[in-house]
């Protein structure tokens, strides 16, 4: 890129880059940028938590005892969205800028401005959903499904929201342009897209996931919003529109953001088992092409999240056979997972613990959601704590999990020092056990029939809330350790290796010295 | 530089699929539009397409109750009637008054809307003053006949029925006072 400094220093390179703030303001560094994208997730990741254990707490008892209705309803709203928009899809995009260029063997990403705007976007927009908080009425008690005509309705909170979501979208879109620019032109020569990383490959269907469906929330945002303020009656019954009509095409959306959450955190996954497996990944090509197989179905089931909602029982047929299908390639996934363990030489290092505990818990949830898509069942466990059981399980254990795996897996790369394994074992146990004490029971609830987003409930539901509500605290506290382990490996942790994991393959590994350099591959590297 | 332009060109690709995929979002609009008119869901403005059972069920009666309002309109809307009891099968007609308060012509579309909502397909409308815009000018009063059967296959757990109207603008329609709109 740069013929003037063609001479190769490590990592204190010859042209200066602004320190202080103005480092971080005006980065272009793909590695800077991914940790802002990283720091920004974990703070959206407390503001959620802090959210859900005000849930929770309120759920501890039946009756009202700390929160008033309209503001839990304000906090599952904001828990929802925050927690989708602003922890997880943030957190594997810093996933993504700080590996793909290493990965491929590539200087940047490929437009190093346009991804500094992308990450500024998000704190603004984040901004606007805390405000939404304080405004008259108090936050737009919506629900994080934004479902008119509820929200066409609600206070000025709600139009808070719909321009943070507006500004997420426009962030999550160029961000994605970015990515596959990158992956499809930046690739070193000799890498050729089959020779790519898994990760590199989720992500690459992924941000096509991403350019498809952002615009099409953004529309449905826009019609609620002009609906609310321009006399338009696209979900007003009374003015020929239709409610139902903004299911459908959040639902078109909202299918595919389940899959845009779920398939980077599969691709985090793919490189971290066969690592600790000390085997290459098992059934590479079936895994591309099951990824592949899921973004598309992905744009084929979104009706049965509706099925309540007034459909055709031809339409229900096939939404629920569509759905089910979805099941095939997510085990071929699962199965090449495991197929990597056989016969490897395992060893459970925090980051393998963490895949294996995703690779237990995303599978269950993947059950419960066959059992969520045959419409009967459905009929009787839509809107229950089932529901929430259900995608907390590929949300939190599926999602989460896997991010955790991918940031103990590099973190010795990207700081230069190990983590203390001891704490990341403790960090391990505690959230899977915590994490099965507050949602495990939450599918006994739902069985029992306890809606989802009420703030009070039956008294036969009292025991199995109070030992959800008792989970989600030691969840929650669990994390801080996560912070203490985070911020104690970049102070004062041992010095790491150029390949601190025996079985890692990918080319930072190999390739690049440890911490990663500021610049990394300004002359491509050479493959074998 | 070559890599360059070829990464412009993507960016350029891309954005142009994004901007298509928000004009899709708008697309669905009328096609749902359309599938719900090819497969008759939520057809609530267009006269039933034909009565079937025409026999009168003497053995039950139904209570219809008449409910009306209006969208944002300065116009007085109520029914003639509150109510009425009635056999399944029995043809009914009933009417509604309405009167223009507001200073200046204005058209509005009737929407109803039924309770229980799945009561709606056994009232079989056969003339309604919801099947067309209704410009009334200002001051302008009239009565609007809505005629209708209610099927005799209505399950045996529905024994009331509300039919509600709600009255809204149609901006930008012509307030030439209609030729047939109406009935008076």
């Amino acid at each position: 890129m740069e013929a003037a400094h063609a001479h190769h220093g490590h990592d204190d390179h010859a042209h200066g880059h602004p320190t202080g703030i103005m480092r971080w303001v005006k980065s272009t560094n793909h590695k800077d940028i991914g940790t802002m994208y990283l720091w920004f997730s974990f703070t959206m990741f407390l503001v959620g938590g802090v959210m859900a254990l005000i849930i929770r707490s309120e759920l501890f008892q039946p009756g009202l005892q700390i929160v008033q209705p309209d503001f839990f309803n304000s906090m599952t709203t904001y828990h929802g969205l925050i927690m989708v928009f602003g922890a997880i899809m943030p957190a594997f995009v810093g996933f993504a800028n700080w590996l793909i260029p290493m990965q491929i063997g590539a200087p940047d990403m490929a437009f190093p401005r346009m991804n500094n705007l992308s990450f500024w976007l998000l704190p603004p927009a984040a901004l606007l959903l805390i405000a939404a908080q304080f405004m008259p009425g108090g936050g737009a008690g919506v629900g994080w499904t934004m479902y008119a005509p509820l929200s066409t309705q609600a206070g000025p909170a709600m139009d808070l929201t719909i321009f943070a979501v507006h500004i997420l979208g426009i962030s999550s879109i160029m961000g994605s342009i970015n990515i596959i620019t990158t992956i499809l032109n930046m690739r070193a020569p000799g890498m050729t897209l089959m020779r790519m990383p898994l990760f590199c490959w989720t992500w690459l269907i992924t941000a096509y996931l991403l350019v498809a469906v952002m615009p099409v929330l953004a529309g449905a945002v826009t019609m609620t919003l002009t609906d609310r303020h321009f006399g338009t009656h696209f979900f007003n019954a009374a003015g020929g529109g239709d409610p139902v009509l903004y299911q459908h095409i959040f639902w078109f959306f909202g299918h595919p953001e389940v899959y845009i959450i779920a398939i980077p955190a599969f691709g985090v996954v793919s490189q971290v088992i066969p690592a600790f497996s000390r085997k290459p990944l098992f059934g590479y090509a079936s895994m591309v092409y099951a990824t592949a197989s899921i973004a598309i179905l992905s744009f084929m089931v979104w009706a049965h999240h509706m099925y309540t909602a007034g459909m055709p029982v031809e339409a229900q047929l096939y939404f629920m056979y569509a759905t089910v299908l979805i099941a095939v390639p997510t085990g071929v996934k699962v199965f090449n997972w495991v197929a990597t363990m056989w016969k490897g030489s395992l060893t459970f290092e925090t980051p393998m613990l963490f895949a294996l505990g995703f690779l237990f818990l995303f599978t269950l949830g993947g059950f419960t959601g066959l059992v969520l898509s045959i419409t009967p069942v459905d009929v009787q466990l839509h809107d229950t704590y089932y529901v929430v059981a259900h995608f907390h399980y590929v949300m939190v254990a599926g999602a989460l999990f896997s991010a955790f795996a991918g940031i103990y897996f590099w973190l010795p790369k990207w700081t230069g020092r190990m983590y203390n394994e001891t704490l990341g074992k403790w960090h391990f146990w505690l959230s899977l056990v915590f994490f099965n004490v507050t949602f495990f029971v939450q599918h006994f609830l739902g069985l029992a029939g306890m809606p989802r987003r009420i703030p009070d409930y039956a008294l036969q539901f009292a025991e199995f809330n109070a030992i959800s509500t008792i989970g989600a605290w030691g969840f929650g506290l669990s994390q801080l350790l996560f912070l203490y382990i985070v911020i104690q490996c970049i102070r004062s942790g041992e010095k790491a290796p150029d390949k601190p994991w025996e079985g890692a393959d990918s080319l930072e590994w190999t390739h690049l010295p440890t911490p990663a350099p500021w610049h990394s591959f300004e002359t491509p590297p050479v493959l074998k | 530089m070559k890599k360059e332009r070829a990464n412009r060109r993507m960016m350029v690709r891309l954005s142009i699929f994004a901007v298509a995929m928000f004009g899709f979002g708008f697309a669905l609009v009328p096609f749902y539009e359309k599938i719900c008119e090819v497969t008759g869901i939520n057809n609530l403005i267009k006269p039933a397409a034909a009565v079937e059972n025409t026999q009168v069920d003497k053995s039950r009666w139904v209570t219809l109750e008449f409910d009306s309002n209006s969208h944002g309109l300065e116009w007085d809307f109520r029914p003639v009637q509150r109510s009425v009891r009635v056999h399944p099968g029995e043809m009914i007609q009933i009417e509604y008054e309405v009167k223009n308060n507001g200073g200046k012509a204005i058209v509005g579309q009737a929407i109803p809307s039924y309770g229980p909502k799945h009561a709606a397909p056994f009232v079989k409308k056969l003339e309604c003053f919801c099947f067309r815009q209704q410009p009334l000018q200002a001051g302008e009063g009239k009565r609007m006949p809505v005629q209708f059967v209610i099927d005799s296959t209505l399950p045996a757990d529905v024994n009331t029925i509300t039919l509600s109207y709600t009255f809204f603008e149609v901006k930008g329609a012509s307030t030439a006072p209609a030729k047939s709109g109406g009935q008076g």
